[in-house]
């Protein structure tokens, strides 16, 4: 156990150092998700009182394209000069390989979201108060859920030719209930209603976290076999 | 036959298919500690494939390896990666870190302790101290592949496979790999090495295997035999 948590920090510890020493990839992903928020923003000019029925729709619609774009540039990178050779003949479990590139793809998604949340609600007038803490469950459950599930079909879809058009084909049907609990989840904290209201979304999110966490720990080293 | 005077890797009948293609067909090969083998073959042979296998790197469709005289289950291959060393066609280095972070990485991946050391010394013997904080990225093919060596030599592995090592590499870079080579397999160590460069693989090597469409067309000693005749072994003749 030791050694999986040391080779995953390892692994997390180089894609994060990666993603700092090449900024311009970095940028391009903040770009993007923000560029998402401000089309919907100006497409629909958006009240406070809107954002609360559409806003969850544009946030969550934002975070899930970046965190499709952040799986594609973690795993190309292994894919690319045969790296991924490197890290599978090292002595460790498999899975340690799983838990670092969850952990740094939870890490790259964070970044957004820290800049993501505040912008969408500056833009769409929505005053800032009790609902930014209380967002932080959401945000944090359904993260680490898509970058599990993520990380599984990344790992999968990397060893075929055309992994990158694949792995959004097999994504996102498989990550519609962290959509789904997101999208409710966000919409209910906007809107001040108590946590009584959402707290299935959010039970729903721990689940599908530990589900696919568990599932990608048993699967995980057949994934990674030619 | 203890594990320690049992073979370093051995494949028993393994065969792998690639779809209707088989790359390898019902191989036995062993390699006992000291044995160092030159794998030879025309492109297709299955070469590459026998390494990969023999790395863990992929399964066998049919047959079993073992590594080390130990047994063939998931928890010993996984065991015996420890022990093996692989310098394959891609560099596997990563261009945005530096040549010591790399290293460091890759010690760091396999639990050694005494990191620091080992990467100072392997940076001196492929002669890239004066690179060490220098982005892999920014390297020549020939150092890259000097900074390859230096990964897969890193953690003392007992079975080296390599697949061709010379690729990139000028004279003096050839003769730093060898004396590497022969230091570090010492006596007991064993290696697959698959190349085309015979010459430069020759003085390492006590034995030639000879792979032609993925089955052992050739298995015989150096002695007796130079570089220049091995074109008239089994599966290399035209």
């Amino acid at each position: 156990m030791t050694s999986t948590v040391r080779a995953a920090l390892l692994i997390a510890g180089r894609d994060l150092r990666g993603e700092l020493r090449r900024p311009g990839a970095s940028l391009s992903l903040v770009v993007f998700a923000l560029l998402v928020v401000v089309v919907f923003h100006f497409a629909f000019d958006l009240t406070s009182a809107e954002f609360v029925a559409l806003g969850p729709g544009v946030l969550w619609v934002a975070v899930l394209f970046t965190g499709v774009l952040a799986l594609d540039r973690g795993f190309r990178v292994e894919r690319e000069e045969g790296r991924i050779d490197g890290l599978l003949l090292a002595p460790m479990p498999r899975s340690a390989l799983f838990f670092g590139k969850v952990l740094s793809t939870c890490a790259v998604m964070a970044a957004v979201e820290i800049l993501l949340v505040p912008l969408a609600a500056i833009l769409f007038n929505h005053p800032f108060g009790g609902w930014l803490p209380r967002l932080l469950p959401v945000l944090m459950l359904n993260t680490v859920g898509f970058a599990a599930v993520g990380c599984l079909f990344a790992c999968i879809t990397t060893q075929t030719r055309r992994g990158d058009l694949l792995l959004p084909i097999l994504l996102f049907p498989a990550s519609v209930p962290i959509a789904l609990s997101a999208v409710r989840a966000t919409g209910h904290i906007l809107a001040s209603r108590p946590l009584d209201r959402y707290a299935h979304w959010l039970a729903l999110s721990a689940a599908y976290d530990l589900i696919f966490l568990a599932a990608a720990v048993l699967l995980f080293d057949h994934a990674l076999d030619d | 036959m203890t594990a320690e005077s049992g073979p370093l890797f051995e494949a028993r009948s393994v065969s792998r298919r690639f779809g209707a293609v088989a790359a390898l067909d019902r191989i036995d090969l062993a390699v006992r500690p000291g044995e160092r083998i030159l794998l030879l073959g025309s492109n297709g042979a299955g070469k590459t494939t026998l390494l990969r296998v023999a790395a863990t790197l992929l399964r066998p469709t049919a047959g079993s390896i073992a590594h080390f005289g130990a047994g063939t289950s998931e928890a010993d291959r996984a065991a015996a990666r420890g022990g093996i060393g692989y310098l394959g066609h891609g560099s596997l280095l990563y261009d945005d870190l530096t040549v010591a972070e790399n290293l460091r990485f890759h010690a760091g991946l396999h639990g050694l302790s005494d990191r620091a050391a080992r990467v100072e010394r392997a940076l001196d013997e492929v002669g890239l101290r004066d690179r060490a904080d220098d982005p892999a990225g920014t390297l020549s093919r020939g150092l890259a592949q000097r900074l390859s060596a230096a990964r897969a030599f890193l953690h003392r592995p007992r079975l080296m496979l390599l697949d061709e090592p010379f690729t990139g590499l000028d004279r003096p870079g050839v003769a730093r790999l060898q004396a590497i080579l022969r230091d570090r397999l010492g006596e007991t160590g064993g290696c697959l090495l698959a190349t085309h460069d015979v010459v430069s693989a020759w003085p390492l090597v006590g034995r030639v295997v000879v792979l032609a469409q993925g089955r052992i067309a050739a298995d015989r000693a150096t002695a007796g035999l130079d570089p220049a005749g091995v074109a008239s072994l089994p599966g290399l003749a035209p």
